[in-house]
Parts: C-alpha cells; structure tokens; sequence
C-alpha cells in the first residue's frame, strides 16, 4: 500500500454503533484521518468509492440483496474486517434464529410479512472470508485502534483467546455469582477490560465464545461455583445464536 | 413560472448520507406535476420486537438499547421505565438523577454529532466534517471536545454510551462516587464556553437554513416538572391533543407502507412530527433561562414550522441539558451518593415507557408474565413517526422549488431528510399484531 491506505465502512443488519465507535475515538480520531483515507463511509460522509483496500464490514445478513452485497465488497477489498458482534458472530440479531422466521415477521409486520423478506442472521464469514475479526457489542475502541495500527503496518492483529474471567479477576471485581447472578465471562473471549463485571452486571456473551471452550474455559471459577460448562453455555442465546454448538442444541 | 410548468424532474438518491441507516429519496416532476415523492426505507428489517419475546425483565434493556447506538441511553430509558411500570418498581431519588444526568449526556452527544458533523457540512459547502479538519479545525476540535465531554458522562453513569451496562430496571447495578460526579462537573464548566460557541456558530450560519415552513401537528412528552427529556407524564400537541401515557395509541397511530420498512404514523392531519423542535414548539416554556437566551439568539421562537429549524432547536436543547446536567451534578453532590441495590418483585402486568431521545418520542410497551418473562412487545421509533411528515414536506418542497437545477433540488431534498436527524436502522421494527402460536 503505497499512498495512504483506503478505508470503506460498510453497514448491514446492525444499530450503527460499532461505525459510531469509530467517530467516538474523539482523541484518536484527526490523526487517523491524517494517516488514512477514508472513501465510503454512509453514517459521515458523502463521498463514495469502490477504490478501497480495507473494509469494515458491520452487521449481520438476513437478505438475498445483502449476499450478493457483500461479496462485492469482498472482491474489491485487499482487507476484510469482520466488525463487531453482528458481523463476527451474528450478535443480537441471531436471537431471532430460534424463532420460525414466518412467526417473527408476521409478529412484526403483520399481514404485510411478505414484503420484507428476512432469513436467520447469519455471521459475515458465512458467506465469504473474513480476514480479520473485531469482537463486541460493541466493538472497544481500542481494539479498533490497535488493529489498525497493525494493519497499517502490515503487522499480525491478534484477539485473546481466554475468558473474559481472567481479566475480571485481575480486576479484582468481586465475581458475580457470589452475588447470586450468573454471568458468562467464564466462556467469554476476553479483551473488552472487562467492562460489564466492573460495573456490576453480567457479562452476557457479547464477544462470543473463546474457541475450544472445553479446553479454554475458567475452569476454576466453574469449580468454585460446582457449575458445568454446559450449565453456562445453555445461557449464551443473546449473542451467539448463530453458533452451531447452541443451535444444534436447541 | 412559466419555465417550470413543463419541468421534469427524477431525483433518485440511493442511501441518503450523513443519516443513521439506509434510505433511497425518489422524487419524480412529469411536466411540472409531482408524480412520486417518497422516502423509501432500505435497511434490513431487525424484528426486535418479536426477540423480546421469551426474554427476561432484566434482559430487556440491554437487548433493546442494540436497536440503536446512537440513542442507547434513551431505549434503556424507555425499556427500565416500561418494566418498572409493568411491577410496580419504585425507584429512589438517586436512581432519577443518574438516569436524567445520562439522558442529557447522550442528548448533547447526539445533537453535537448531528449538528458538526451530519448538518453543518451543507451549511459550508462541504461533503463532510472531514475537509473541516483543514479548513475549520477550530470548530472540528471543539466538536469532539464537546463529543468527548458527553460519552464520558454516559461512560461514568452507566459504563458505555453505547451500550449501557448498569441500567437496569430498578436502579443501577454500579452508583459512580462523587468524586466523579465532580470530575463530570467540572467537565461541563470546561466545556461551557464550548457551547456559546456552538449558538454563535448555528447563529452565524442559520441564515443559510432553506426558509421552508409547514405547519403540521408536533408532538411532545410533557412533565409537570420539567422539560421532558427522560420521563414525562403525559403526551401532548400543538393541536391541543393530550392522553396519558398508557394511552399512547390515542394520538400515535401507526399504519404500514409497501416503500417503507418503518411504518408510518399520524394523528388527526395526514402526519405529525417529533424530535427537538416538537419539544420546543410544545414545552419551551420549561427550557433553562440560558437555553431561551440562546433560542432568542439564533431567532427561534415557538410556534417555528421551519423543518430546517429543528437543527437550530438541536442547539437550544444541547444548551438546555449541559446546564441542567450541571444541576443535577450538584444535587448528587449535595445529597451524597448512596450505594444502593436495585429492588425487583417480578409481576405480572403491562408497561408503557415514555421517553424523549435526540430524535423525538420512543415508546416501550411490554406485557410479561408471572416469571418475568416476555410476551407481547410494541416499540414505536421516533424516526418512524416523522416519515411521513418528511413526505408530506416533500410534496410541499418540490413545487416551491422547481425552478431550480435538479442538483439543488436533490441537495435541498438531502438537507430536508438530514434535518429530522432520521434514524432509520432504529425506525425498522413494526406493529403490535397478536402473535399467533
Ligand atoms: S455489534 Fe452491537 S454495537 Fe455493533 S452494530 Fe451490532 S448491535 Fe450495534
Ligand atoms: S464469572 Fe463473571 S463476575 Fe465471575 S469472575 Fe468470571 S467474569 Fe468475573
Ligand atoms: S463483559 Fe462480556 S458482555 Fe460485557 S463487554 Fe465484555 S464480553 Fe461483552
């Protein structure tokens, strides 16, 4: 990447909040637009270009229309980033994959369901590949951050693969079921501070699942509390509804 | 005229920008008559209220605030306040401070974002805040201080802007200490003269505003003590409707349109309007002292039915909740910050929630069971609520402008859509149709 590296932001099902993140890095945010330039960007700017070498895909994809979408955006694209829940692991809006979709649009749209055709959230690496992935609900700032510093320098990015427990207890919160709360940081992919323990509520998944939770998993914790890895995994139908594991168990 | 009459017109804006989500304009003149003028609304459908269904009292503000990140607090708002209607949950003193205290920390946050960021590059000629950063970097700076001073507030009451964590029905899961209440203090006084520069800005660019009126029905909140933002008891109109909150039906009609994935919503005329300058044209009596010396600056004065206006009245409130928040810092300090648990006897029953977010009213409406649990939802987005007024100024706006070139009819079209601040991924939901099964 010769000049300055080309940035596009790309939304589909999703609340925009990961793309707000972006524009939330209000101490980070001119020196970024110094060292990127930034050519597709809906929520913030007018300017639209194909030229792009990395994008930031948000969202999860329910329609035919977004498939063939995304697949454009991965043939143009050097760098696609996977960006935050929606898009890494389907997120919120895989909760409505346990219902019959039929149901949930009827619910919503009444007699009108038909006309807004929607399928089962899907993750963006379902349908084509995905180079890199930014976790969370949203995503951290700072990993945004660190990701593009790494990207700009052709460095490896890399996601911690330990639950969100580790850092809760270098935190030194007190853990949530001894409050008599559950809470899901013991299978939780770590690197978010951990933000919902410190300020009193329950993890609830939103970085997905750390990979091979059998083996990864806070096993301590689990002991300490006579929980089993199942016993919390059967909780994890916020975010991670797209994950075979749950599903099949459904 | 005489060049109009025969005027064609085809204005077809794929994904309108500088909004919140996706929307195509299709305006098409034939001959000088307006033959199609909508605001079709592309974004995925997110079905929301049907994934409220079969989930727990404490799950629901933390599912719904993901309908939107921008206006995170205010669905976390609405949805505590629907739950604690539904149980009968008291909350304390405190609770009403940091809730208020959050909710004006989001509204400065998302008025500066609209105003700097998605409005104001129209009015300077530019395609976005990103040229600013050379030509402007004074206004760019003092933009991101003033976003910065808002998602910290939101930071330190309920850990996220977006999305809140220790919002729960009840109460607060974390009460911030006072020290940082003071340090959110002081924060604000910093950041005051941040804010007369933004009026002075506004002022100095609002003769560039389209004079463009309309008189339609607006429609507000409305609390006894205050200038509704977060609660309020009941709803009114400019056109002298009111209902109580339960009754939220009487006034905000809804009905499904092929074009649009948002459903459309009106009172007695073929449209009503909500967000700021609704709030305004209804409760402006109720505004801070400094908010109406600044309203009187920037030449807004109620009744105002210049759509355009509504940015100015973005303005206004930012004024209006700094100093507010300033208050409600002081009466925290004042009383002291208690650590309090937040207190839950799950019922049965129904709950409306009311609240005023940045872009006008939001309406929860839950019923659960006797665990808890979910079963009927009906959430009404305040962007969903204005489609079709922004249609009907459409039709207005057209005609009055047809003897200009098709670029400047397009871009008014674009600053018009901009002006609402629509937030179109949180309007795409839908009705209250039983669900069967
Ligand atoms: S991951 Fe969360 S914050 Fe990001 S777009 Fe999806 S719902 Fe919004
Ligand atoms: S279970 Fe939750 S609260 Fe307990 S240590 Fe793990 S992350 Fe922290
Ligand atoms: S604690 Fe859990 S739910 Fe909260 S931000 Fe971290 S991963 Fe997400």
């Amino acid at each position: 990447m010769s000049a300055k590296p080309k940035l596009a932001f790309f939304s589909f099902a999703s609340c925009e909040g990961c793309q707000l993140q972006v524009i939330n890095c209000e101490d980070e945010l001119v020196a970024l637009l110094g060292a990127v330039e930034i050519v597709n960007f809906r929520e913030a700017i007018d300017e639209r270009r194909d030229d792009y070498d990395i994008a930031f895909v948000e969202g999860s994809i329910t329609r035919p229309e977004d498939e063939h979408e995304v697949k454009e955006i991965r043939e143009r694209a050097k760098i696609l980033v996977a960006f935050g829940a929606c898009a890494t692991i389907g997120g919120i809006n895989a909760i409505k994959n346990f219902q019959p979709q039929e149901k949930v649009s009827q619910y919503v749209y009444g007699d009108q369901a038909a006309t807004f055709p929607s399928y089962p959230a899907r993750p963006v690496h379902d349908l084509v590949k995905v180079d890199l992935k930014l976790h969370g609900c949203p995503i951290s700032k700072s990993e945004f951050l660190e990701a593009c510093k790494c990207l700009l320098a052709g460095k490896q990015f890399t996601v911690p693969n330990y639950p969100v427990c580790v850092t809760c207890k270098l935190a030194e919160n007190v853990c949530l079921y001894q409050k008599g709360m559950t809470c899901l940081g013991v299978v939780t992919r770590a690197g978010c501070d951990p933000m919902c323990p410190t300020f009193g509520n329950k993890c609830i998944g939103c970085r997905g699942l750390i990979d091979h939770p059998n083996v990864n998993a806070a096993f301590d914790v689990l002991e300490d509390l006579g929980l089993t890895l199942e016993e919390v995994t059967k909780d994890f139908t916020m975010f991670d509804g797209c994950h075979k594991e749950i599903t099949e168990k459904k | 005229m005489a060049t109009t009459a025969k005027k064609s017109v085809n204005v077809n804006v794929r994904y309108v920008t500088r909004v919140e989500g996706h929307g195509n304009i299709v305006v098409n003149v034939k001959n000088g008559k307006l033959e199609k003028c909508e605001l079709d609304i592309v974004e995925a459908p997110r079905f929301f209220e049907s994934m409220l269904l079969g989930r727990r009292w404490d799950e629901a503000s933390l599912i719904t605030s993901r309908i939107c990140g921008i206006c995170a607090v205010g669905h976390a708002s609405a949805s505590v306040l629907a739950t604690e209607d539904a149980m009968g949950i008291k909350v304390s003193e405190q609770t009403e401070r940091l809730r208020r205290l959050n909710v004006y920390g989001e509204t400065i946050q998302s008025h500066v974002l609209h105003v700097y960021f998605l409005a104001a590059p129209d009015l300077l000629g530019v395609g976005s805040v990103v040229p600013l950063v050379q030509t402007h970097p004074d206004v760019v700076k003092r933009a991101l201080k003033l976003k910065k001073l808002a998602n910290d507030m939101c930071g330190i009451i309920s850990g996220r802007k977006v999305h809140p964590i220790s919002m729960t029905p009840g109460g607060f899961t974390r009460i911030p200490t006072a020290a940082e209440i003071l340090y959110i203090k002081e924060r604000i006084l910093d950041c005051v003269g941040d804010v007369v520069a933004t009026v002075d800005l506004v002022a100095a660019l609002a003769g560039k505003l389209p004079n463009f009126t309309r008189e339609t029905e607006y429609e507000a909140l409305y609390c006894p003590d205050e200038y509704a933002l977060y609660r309020g008891t009941k709803l009114i109109t400019t056109d002298g409707a009111e209902c109580s909150n339960r009754d939220y039906k009487k006034i905000v009609k809804e009905k499904v349109v092929g074009h649009s994935s948002s459903k459309h919503v009106s009172n007695k005329r073929s449209s009503i309007m909500v967000g700021a300058l609704a709030r305004f044209n209804n409760n402006w009596k109720q505004l801070h002292p400094k908010a109406l010396e600044a309203a009187a600056k920037l030449g807004l004065k109620a009744p105002c039915t210049n759509t355009f206006y509504n940015n100015v009245a973005q303005v206004v409130e930012t004024v209006h909740s700094a100093y507010k928040a300033l208050e409600v810092c002081d009466e925290l300090l004042a009383a002291g910050l208690k650590d309090e648990t937040p207190e839950v006897q799950v019922k049965a029953g129904r709950g409306v929630g009311l609240t005023e977010v940045p872009r006008g009213l939001l309406v929860h409406d839950y019923t659960y069971d006797d665990r808890g649990v979910i079963t009927d939802a009906n959430l009404i987005i305040p962007t969903g609520q204005n489609l079709a007024n922004i249609e009907d100024d459409f039709r207005k706006f057209v005609p009055e402008v047809l003897d200009r070139s098709q670029e400047e009819i397009t871009l008014g079209l674009e600053m018009l859509v901009r002006a609402y601040d629509p937030c179109i991924s949180c309007s795409v939901h839908m009705l209250d149709v039983k669900f069967v099964g």
